[in-house]
């Protein structure tokens, strides 16, 4: 069972509380993009088996978006972080390193 | 290979038995081959298989890193129907059905395969009107289905609770034609008919690198060393995202957990297959009894072959209130399955950016029933460098392009 913290009320929610988003920190292309860029953004998404950074929603809580770092290889899960962030902070990107120093960092 | 036949059973039956041959060689892996096939599951075994029987390439080695069959071929819950929407899908589905139809006796192996019938019960309105559209869609395809009330849902399926209340069965798309098939005996089928034309089944052996020249696929790196190639095809499901980066692309993939259980054998009760897509459950009796059930997908990326728990309440939740007499079966086994879902629930068997590397991949929850029409489409493709009429439409460029085949309705679910 996938626990996460909901990094804005601060409760340790279970799977059923929450909804996934899948894949973090998307550029969300717009009117006048090429479609290579549409095809991208819309359905060539990150897939890794390994480390990944998602969009979970604490649905039934606090009803806000917040994001995720976890191994799709095993369901660890390294950290959530807030959604304003552009990019996973940096002390959690060196607790993964930490974890995984075969891992390419965050791209 | 020596032929399956009542008189094989008769002669060994007078020599204990001991007199049988390994259905498959154990070969090592040769330096260089025609062909190299990625993945020993059904779809990849199938692919082999037509390469040899209808393009006469033989010299085919398929490189499987676990134990052939023991992907998704060997998980799923084995529905076949054909009752897809859009007409690229109806076509390649309806072939695959119609090559399981002789399946056993075109391999000399009984794959099992059981046209008991096949309900998907409307449940709401908006399945209702669904669910007549893909009969009136099956109908201009050729494709056999009919639209069948409440009460002769109750007929087919005696221990059906038809009324609810929560989801009360308003009517349901029928497939006489569809039904089941065994798994395992699709993959095994496979492996013997292409072992005996002299193909390498090669497992336990994981590629862990593509190599390439000049743009075009020279070979794999595997855990046995390099074994070199002319065309590539990889048909990897699950791991299909893993294999296109080694390739040196990004597909449209994204690799979720899809779950099933069974119960404990009980006497023969159900003598058709259910799917119940508002509730995301459905069940089937399997010869030995059990009643086999799928579940849902997990909703996220994940790579551990089992599904989140909550997902077996939910299923049962619902189908107990469907079928009120499971209440009291135990539950024997849950797994999990790795399923690889594109943007449009449909497949991609496709050239790709490297040239003579095909894939074969995008089946997500519900390519066992297209096992032989997929191998049939993927054999013509890798034989011919470009796409027969099964195959075109399933491009992996679609999804610039925007032709999607959208089956998010008719795939649903499940299966
Ligand atoms: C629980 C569940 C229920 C399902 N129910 C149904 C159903 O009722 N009806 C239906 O039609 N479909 C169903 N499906 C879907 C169906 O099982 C799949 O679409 C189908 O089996 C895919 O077959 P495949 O040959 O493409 O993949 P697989 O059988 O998964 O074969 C791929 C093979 O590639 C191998 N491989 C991966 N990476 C490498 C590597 N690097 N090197 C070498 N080998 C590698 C794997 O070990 C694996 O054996 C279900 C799936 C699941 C999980
Ligand atoms: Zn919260």
């Amino acid at each position: 069972m996938l626990i996460l913290e909901c990094p804005y009320c601060g409760v340790k929610a279970e799977e059923t509380e929450l909804s996934p988003g899948y894949e973090a920190h998307l550029k969300r292309y717009g009117p006048g993009s090429t479609p290579e860029e549409f095809e991208a953004y819309m359905f060539a998404r990150k897939n890794p088996k390994g480390v990944h950074f998602e969009r979970w929603r604490h649905a039934y809580g606090c009803g806000k978006w917040f994001l995720a770092a976890r191994c799709t290889a095993t369901l660890e899960v390294f950290g959530t972080y807030p959604a304003q962030s552009s990019a996973p902070p940096a002390d959690l990107q060196a607790k993964i390193k930490a974890k995984r120093p075969n891992w390419e960092g965050y791209k | 290979m020596k032929r399956y036949s009542v008189f094989a059973i008769a002669k060994q039956a007078m020599n204990y038995h001991l007199g049988w041959e390994r259905a498959w060689a154990a070969p090592e892996p040769k330096k260089h081959y025609d062909v190299i096939v990625v993945g020993a599951g059904g779809h990849g075994l199938a692919t082999a298989y037509y390469l040899g029987k209808n393009h006469g390439i033989k010299n085919v080695a398929i490189i499987e890193k676990g134990w052939l069959g023991g992907g998704n071929t060997g998980r799923n819950t084995t529905i076949i129907r054909s009752n897809y929407l859009q007409d690229p899908s109806s076509a390649i589905y309806d072939k695959a059905l119609q090559l399981y139809e002789n399946l056993s006796q075109d391999l000399n192996y009984n794959v099992m395969f059981s046209p008991r019938g096949l309900l998907m019960l409307a449940q709401t309105h908006h399945e209702v009107r669904g669910y007549l559209r893909t009969v009136h869609a099956n109908m201009l395809q050729g494709v056999q289905t009919e639209y069948i009330s409440p009460a002769k849902v109750k007929e087919l399926v005696p221990i059906i609770n038809n009324d609810g209340p929560r989801y009360p069965i308003l009517g349901a798309l029928y497939q006489p034609r569809g039904g089941t098939g065994r798994h395992d005996a699709v993959a095994w089928g496979y492996a013997r008919a292409c072992s005996a034309m002299g193909m390498d089944i090669i497992q336990q052996t994981e590629v862990t690198a593509v190599r390439s020249e000049g743009g075009v696929v020279k070979g794999v790196e595997t855990s046995k060393g390099f074994i070199g190639c002319n065309k590539l095809g990889v048909v990897v499901a699950g791991h299909s995202g893993q294999l296109a980066e080694m390739a040196g692309f990004r597909l449209p993939i994204e690799a979720v957990a899809l779950q099933a259980l069974v119960s404990e054998p009980i006497k023969p009760c159900m003598d058709v297959v259910v799917m119940a897509n508002t509730v995301h459950g459905y069940m089937s009796q399997s010869d030995k009894g059990e009643m086999v059930i799928g579940g849902g997908t997990d909703g996220f990326n994940n790579f551990t072959q089992r599904g989140s728990f909550h997902h077996i309440e939910e299923t049962l939740r619902a189908l107990v209130e469907t079928f009120p007499m499971i209440s009291r079966l135990k539950m024997l086994r849950q797994w999990g399955g790795i399923v690889d879902m594109t943007g449009d629930r449909s497949p991609i068997i496709s050239k790709t950016p490297l040239g003579n590397c095909f894939f074969n991949c995008g089946w997500g929850t519900g390519g066992f029933k297209a096992i032989p029409g997929s191998g049939w489409a993927m054999a013509e493709l890798m034989a011919k460098g470009e796409p027969g009429p099964l195959a075109e439409e399933f491009s992996m460029w679609r999804f610039k392009e925007g032709k999607f085949i959208d089956e998010s309705v008719a795939a649903g679910v499940a299966h």
